[in-house]
């Protein structure tokens, strides 16, 4: 749509550039900026532009081409929809080449493969929360929240044991993150500053957040398997699988965060004779607190919805289990998995059972970032930016 | 305390002294999980190494087991880039300099939409949606490509092929990739960019000779981390993937390459003694490849920070 130099001042009929009439000397046709041209796109310098409802021309003509194709061709809605931005992006820079120029044809033609990167991003977004929100809202009611799936065949059950399983793992691998992460943030922004120690956790820190979940589970598992033996299968296995997951996201977000603290209130902390460690817990954290909170916040819905580890070593049940350290337990994930990929007969009530566990996730994951983006907002120190 | 001497030393207060040695050992804590992870993998793993082949699904060694799991790992993270990188991209130029700047913040969340969204949900999508979409369009390269060895078919009538399980990692790479490519995006100096414009540069060629060349590593480092992050995507695959272990090209048929994350947990629940050793040895293999690959784009990216202060 827009063309080059969008950042140029107003050219104004009022007060004409000097530019313009020399141009004008040089192309003595080259016509005046009509109203519509005119009106703070840029500065034309004696070329030749189309007009600003080139682009919405050019799309109205090429949808309508799409669509009478599409029925006469009997295409579906997404044929017809690629098949009109294709004509698009063909027809603007054609047009534009022989109106403009190769340069601005081929700016519009990066405009257009832009903006439609864009949007066929966007496609997998709506169609997912669509297919979820349709299949799974007819399923959630009192009793898919409550009863669990203990002695259950064919219809009626619930997701309650899933859920239960779902809040203590992630609640046990939250409190082992926690502590390790933060005080491992501390150290590198308060203590390790520039020592190799402090260098080398940092960069494997990152290359720890490119751990694959799987690994993490197996991990946990070969881990507790020393001690349980082979086959053992265990809550607490999952949340120790999931905090391997969540550490490096909390030390990188709490680093973040400790770093924005100023050094002042450091240096003005120090100079009343305050040791370091109180500074530290006394000004230095409260000051971050929001912050890490939001990173805790997001850490938690980034792990929450991880499914591998927990199929891994938290393994499936149909009954609620409370004790984090014996017996398989249930987690929301895995009971989408296993409800969608073994339905029993017939398929019809476990499917719908996975849709409506799968919202309550989708629900649960964008809450937890709804409330994170929201702690941020809400009690951040207004730092200038 | 004694008198005070010439030189005082700061005096080290205990407090000071448990509270710093604690924070060390969180640190230290993080390293030695990190090689726990290696240390329990490989002994786990290595009674693999004399497994009987009954065991490893008819494989004679643990070599022939885990390398068309290898294959179909990188077939699928590859395809999976080759789709992702171009979209991140344009979507990470829109949210730069694209979109009107009232707008750029709301367009980013909804792309960190995409990334919060749960991998199981992506394969519930994935199995009972984009695959049967995607089996007309199947049939048509069949018909139509099938002359290309990629679509050589026959073609698949339930759409759970090798392509359809990329096209879903693809969107979910998709996010971590623009995340970071945008970012930098924005970090372009506005000097350049402005002195582009002034020269006469139109946007895109503002973008080619300012924008591009300066963020360049970041968006191979930006790759990578996407690279490594499909090379593990275990559920998304496992669920959307009707996989036989073969080692293929062809893209949309009914046999496909599985992949190591994906025979995992495929297979884990139901397998016991020498199989479940076998399943660890791979995922130690997963681990080592996608160690590596997160290793050299943290590297490229901390080169770049070096260089640039």
């Amino acid at each position: 749509m827009t063309g080059p130099l969008k950042s140029t001042p107003r050219a104004t009929e009022a007060t004409p550039m000097p530019r313009t009439t020399s141009a004008q000397t040089r192309f003595p046709q080259a016509p005046r900026p009509e109203r519509g041209a005119g009106t703070g796109r840029h500065l034309s310098f004696g070329q030749p532009h189309l007009p600003w409802w080139a682009g919405w021309l050019v799309a109205a003509v090429s949808a309508a081409a799409a669509a009478l194709l599409s029925l006469t061709l009997g295409w579906n809605i997404a044929g017809g929809a690629v098949v009109a931005v294709v004509l698009f992006a063909i027809a603007l820079p054609t047009w534009s080449v022989l109106v403009e120029s190769s340069r601005a044809a081929k700016d519009r033609l990066v405009t257009t493969l832009v903006w439609a990167a864009f949007a066929i991003a966007l496609v997998p977004l709506v169609s997912l929360m669509y297919t979820v929100l349709a299949n799974g809202l007819g399923v959630i009611n009192g009793q898919f929240l409550t009863y669990s799936m203990r002695n259950v065949i064919g219809q009626g059950g619930g997701i309650y044991h899933a859920i239960i399983g779902t809040v203590l793992i992630t609640l046990a691998a939250t409190l082992i993150s926690v502590p390790v992460g933060l005080l491992s943030a501390i150290y590198l922004v308060e203590y390790g500053v520039r020592n190799r120690t402090a260098r080398t956790i940092t960069f494997l820190v990152d290359v720890m957040t490119g751990i694959p979940s799987i690994v993490a589970g197996l991990f946990a598992y070969a881990l507790f398997a020393l001690f349980f033996g082979q086959g053992v299968r265990m809550g607490f296995g999952g949340a120790v699988a999931l905090s391997l997951l969540m550490i490096p996201i909390v030390v990188r977000s709490c680093e973040e965060m400790l770093k924005l603290v100023p050094g002042d209130l450091r240096e003005a902390s120090y100079a009343l004779g305050v040791p370091k460690w109180r500074t530290i817990v006394k000004v230095v954290l409260p000051t971050a607190l929001p912050g890490i909170i939001t990173g805790v916040t997001l850490a938690i819905a980034r792990v929450i919805g991880e499914t591998a580890p927990l199929l891994v070593i938290a393994g499936s049940t149909d009954s609620v289990n409370t004790n984090l350290f014996a017996e398989r337990m249930m987690t929301l994930p895995v009971f989408i998995y296993y409800s969608f990929t073994q339905p029993g007969v017939p398929a019809q009530f476990g499917q719908d059972r996975a849709w409506g566990a799968a919202l309550v996730l989708i629900v649960i994951v964008m809450a937890l970032n709804l409330v994170a983006r929201a702690i941020g907002r809400t009690f951040s120190p207004k730092t200038a930016r | 305390m004694s008198a005070s001497t010439a030189v005082r030393k700061p005096r080290q207060r205990v407090g000071d002294r448990v509270f710093s040695n604690l924070t060390r050992l969180a640190g230290l804590a993080i390293l030695v999980a990190l090689a726990a992870v290696a240390i329990f993998l490989t002994l786990q793993g290595l009674p693999a190494f004399s497994a009987p082949s009954d065991k490893l699904g008819g494989a004679a060694n643990l070599a022939t087991y885990v390398l068309p799991l290898v294959f179909g790992t990188l077939l699928a993270a590859v395809l999976a880039l080759l789709i992702a990188t171009p979209l991140a991209l344009g979507v990470a130029l829109v949210i730069s300099h694209y979109a009107p700047p009232r707008l750029a913040r709301p367009l980013g969340y909804l792309v960190d939409l995409l990334a919060a969204v749960p991998s199981v949900v992506y394969g519930l999508w994935g199995l009972a949606f984009v695959s049967v979409r995607l089996t007309p369009a199947y049939a048509w390269l069949e018909q139509h490509l099938g002359w290309i060895p990629l679509f050589g078919g026959p073609a698949s009538t339930t759409g759970r092929t090798i392509l359809t399980a990329s096209i879903v990692l693809a969107i979910m790479v998709m996010p971590i990739i623009t995340a970071i490519t945008r970012e930098i995006f924005l970090q372009t100096p506005t000097l350049n960019e402005e002195a582009a414009l002034a020269l006469g540069a139109t946007r895109w060629e503002m973008i080619r000779l300012a924008v591009l060349p300066y963020a360049r590593s970041g968006i191979v480092s930006a790759v990578m981390l996407g690279l490594g992050r499909a090379l593990g995507e275990t559920m998304a695959v496992a669920m959307v993937l009707s996989a036989s272990g073969v080692v293929t090209f062809d893209l949309i048929s009914n046999t496909n390459p599985s992949t190591i994350a994906a025979n995992i947990a495929l297979k884990f629940p139901d397998s016991t003694g020498v199989a479940v050793n076998a399943l660890v040895a791979s995922g130690l293999v997963l681990f080592v490849i996608t160690f590596v690959v997160n290793f050299a784009a943290r590297w490229v990216v901390a080169r770049s920070e070096r260089t640039q202060a």
